[in-house]
């Protein structure tokens, strides 16, 4: 195995992993990109946690933006470069470079720069450095050989000076930057961008280079939000996560019973399809109620209603989320869909997940998802979360609405996931019940019975359905049924239940 | 003769004793000993001792000439070979010989 350079760690979400550990340590990396893709973001992120995680100072120094404008602009992120500097570990010095003030007369050089920032570096003895943009040196100054000169002796002294550095540069036409960046920055080039598809803007990354180490080659979309930077691997590199045969309650008894009267498998990942109004989501409730009655912690990813209309909705089964979520058990999070790309909707989730660490998550449901990307993003997104959920032993419960436009999303998913759930509208004799069953579940022995699902304010409850001659009861007829076995003392020797019906506790 | 009341304030900044720090040192005192006769004053900082003061002026380049007075500030980079340049970014009308 090929031994890999020293490395920085950046200290930001998901970009040192793709790294394999960060930035080439002592040596400077070009990071470029469009006008707003957020590489003065990700510089500057990268040196306030190298202050505050790696005790790293930095220096930043800015030929872009003003100091002081550049702390109101991450104040936001939480980031308090005022501290940072009173403490030492931060130095800001915005470099002014305004053509109309200069003249330039003879022969020069760029020790200014170089004193500058050798003394901002030594002055607090920073191990990390970032030049953004240098680039705008070419805009004040007209000296051009003297310039490219100079560059590549200021990339040659800061590798000699052993700091970390990011220099940034605004991407060119046909090219990585507007003034050939690239060309003396030659260990580690990447590149930013910002997209707008179906008007839902999408940021993303690419290591166009790395030398000395392995690298993800693909885009890596990222986000950014109130928490900074998080770039999300679009697919994880390992499939050697152990797997538990531990199992989980259902939070319906009679559920668990048909899965081997134990429930579903921790760490797996469970789909729960059907039609509007079965109850897919008052199942998902009582899931996330049974994870945070045995104290663990739930996420409910909710695309459809606000958390408050689920508490309440959930109330008159019975269910008292709301105390869950004063203990801090669970947690909604709810977001329109359309509100970002599905990109975003999965790092913005793998983020929560990373931080709540829960024992189980809740997503429902999937199929509206549809309405923001292509039915082949969508799978190959719920993919990429049921994958890291599986790594990281995370119980996934999906749900999916089948109506005519979304038929197939629950048979394209069903391939991903452990347990497929299906719940059915059965209208009989002018009433309209609901019917479950399990359309599969790995690696368990599980009943392959319809059972009625039945939803009162006592909660959820799966009850045999009557079979008989006169063919599968359901709903009133089987109650009616239920009533007449009841009376008669015993089975009546025509029909039959096929265990005996399970009552709530 | 009643003195004129313009005085320039100069300051060149330099890294050591550079051939262009000396060059442009020589050349700013030949132009105002020409041009500005008794109406200006001179300093020359090194930054090599006292790189503090690179950022107050905004120094990048070497060496920089910053005419503190009179205002607005101007900076003139290079060897200052260039007289023509140099009395234009000084707001010095030649003195015709």
């Amino acid at each position: 195995m090929m031994k890999s350079i020293p490395k920085s760690k950046t200290g930001i979400n998901g970009l040192d992993e793709i790294t394999e550990g960060g930035l080439p340590q002592g040596r400077p990396t070009l990071i470029c990109g469009g006008p707003g893709c957020g590489k003065t973001l990700m510089a500057l992120e990268f040196i306030v946690k190298g202050a505050t995680l790696y005790d790293e100072p930095g220096v930043f120094m800015a030929f872009e933006e003003k100091a002081d404008e550049l702390s109101a602009n991450v104040a936001s992120l939480g980031f308090d470069l005022e501290k940072l500097q009173r403490n030492k570990k931060l130095r800001l010095d915005y470099v002014h470079i305004k053509a109309s003030e200069i003249e330039e007369t003879g022969e020069y050089d760029l020790d200014g720069l170089f004193i500058r920032l050798g003394h901002a570096i030594d002055s607090i003895g920073a191990k990390r450095v970032v030049l953004d943009t240098i680039e705008n040196l070419f805009a004040g100054l007209s000296s051009q050989g003297i310039l490219r000169a100079e560059l590549r002796r200021l990339f040659q002294w800061l590798k000699e000076k052993g700091v970390t550095a990011i220099i940034t540069g605004e991407k060119g036409e046909g090219a990585l930057t507007r003034h050939g960046l690239e060309e003396y920055v030659s260990d580690c080039v990447i590149v930013l961008d910002h997209r707008i598809i179906n008007q839902i803007s999408t940021r993303r990354l690419r290591i166009v280079k790395y030398r000395g180490s392995i690298h993800g080659t693909n885009e890596y979309p990222f986000l950014i939000d109130e928490e900074g930077i998080t770039v999300l691997p679009v697919t994880s590199l390992k499939l050697d996560k152990a797997v538990s045969s531990q199992r989980v309650s259902t939070g319906i008894p009679t559920l668990d019973q048909m899965f081997g009267g134990k429930g579903f498998f921790r760490g797996s990942s469970i789909l729960l399809s059907g039609s509007a109004g079965t109850g897919k989501t008052s199942i998902a409730a009582n899931f996330a109620n049974e994870t945070c009655r045995r104290k663990g912690k739930c996420i409910f990813f909710a695309f459809e209603e606000s958390p408050q209309q689920i508490i309440r909705n959930m109330r008159s089964i019975g269910l008292g989320l709301d105390q869950h979520v004063k203990k801090g058990l669970l947690q909604f999070h709810s977001f329109r869909p359309g509100l970002y790309g599905l990109e975003m909707h999965l790092a913005k989730m793998y983020r929560l997940v990373k931080k709540f660490k829960p024992h189980a998550v809740i997503v429902d449901p999937i199929t509206n998802l549809v309405s923001v990307g292509l039915l082949n993003d969508v799978n190959s997104m719920l993919l990429r979360l049921v994958d890291h959920l599986q790594n990281e032993g995370i119980t996934l419960m999906l749900t999916a609405l089948n109506s005519g436009a979304t038929e197939h999303i629950d048979e394209n998913v069903s391939s991903l996931v452990d347990a497929w759930l299906l719940v059915r509208d059965v209208e009989t004799d002018g009433e309209r019940n609901r019917a479950l069953y399990i359309m599969k579940s790995r690696g368990m022995k599980h009943s392959k019975e319809v059972r009625e699902f039945i939803i009162s304010s006592k909660g959820l409850n799966l009850v045999d359905v009557y079979r008989g001659p006169e063919g599968v009861l359901i709903g009133s007829a089987r109650e009616a049924k239920e009533k007449e076995a009841m009376a008669n003392g015993k089975q009546n020797g025509r029909g039959h239940f096929r265990a005996p019906a399970n009552k709530i506790r | 003769m009643a003195k004129l009341e313009k005085t320039w304030e100069l300051r060149l900044y330099v890294a050591g004793k550079t051939p262009k720090s000396v060059a442009a040192l020589k050349n700013l005192r030949k132009y105002c000993e020409t041009h500005l006769k008794g109406m200006y004053r001179i300093e020359v900082i090194d930054l090599l001792e006292k790189p503090q003061l690179a950022e107050g002026d905004q120094i990048f380049a070497i060496p920089t000439l910053v005419r503190k007075v009179p205002e607005p500030i101007r900076k003139i980079i290079g060897d200052l070979s260039n007289e023509e340049k140099v009395l234009v970014g000084l707001n010095i009308r030649p003195v015709k010989v």
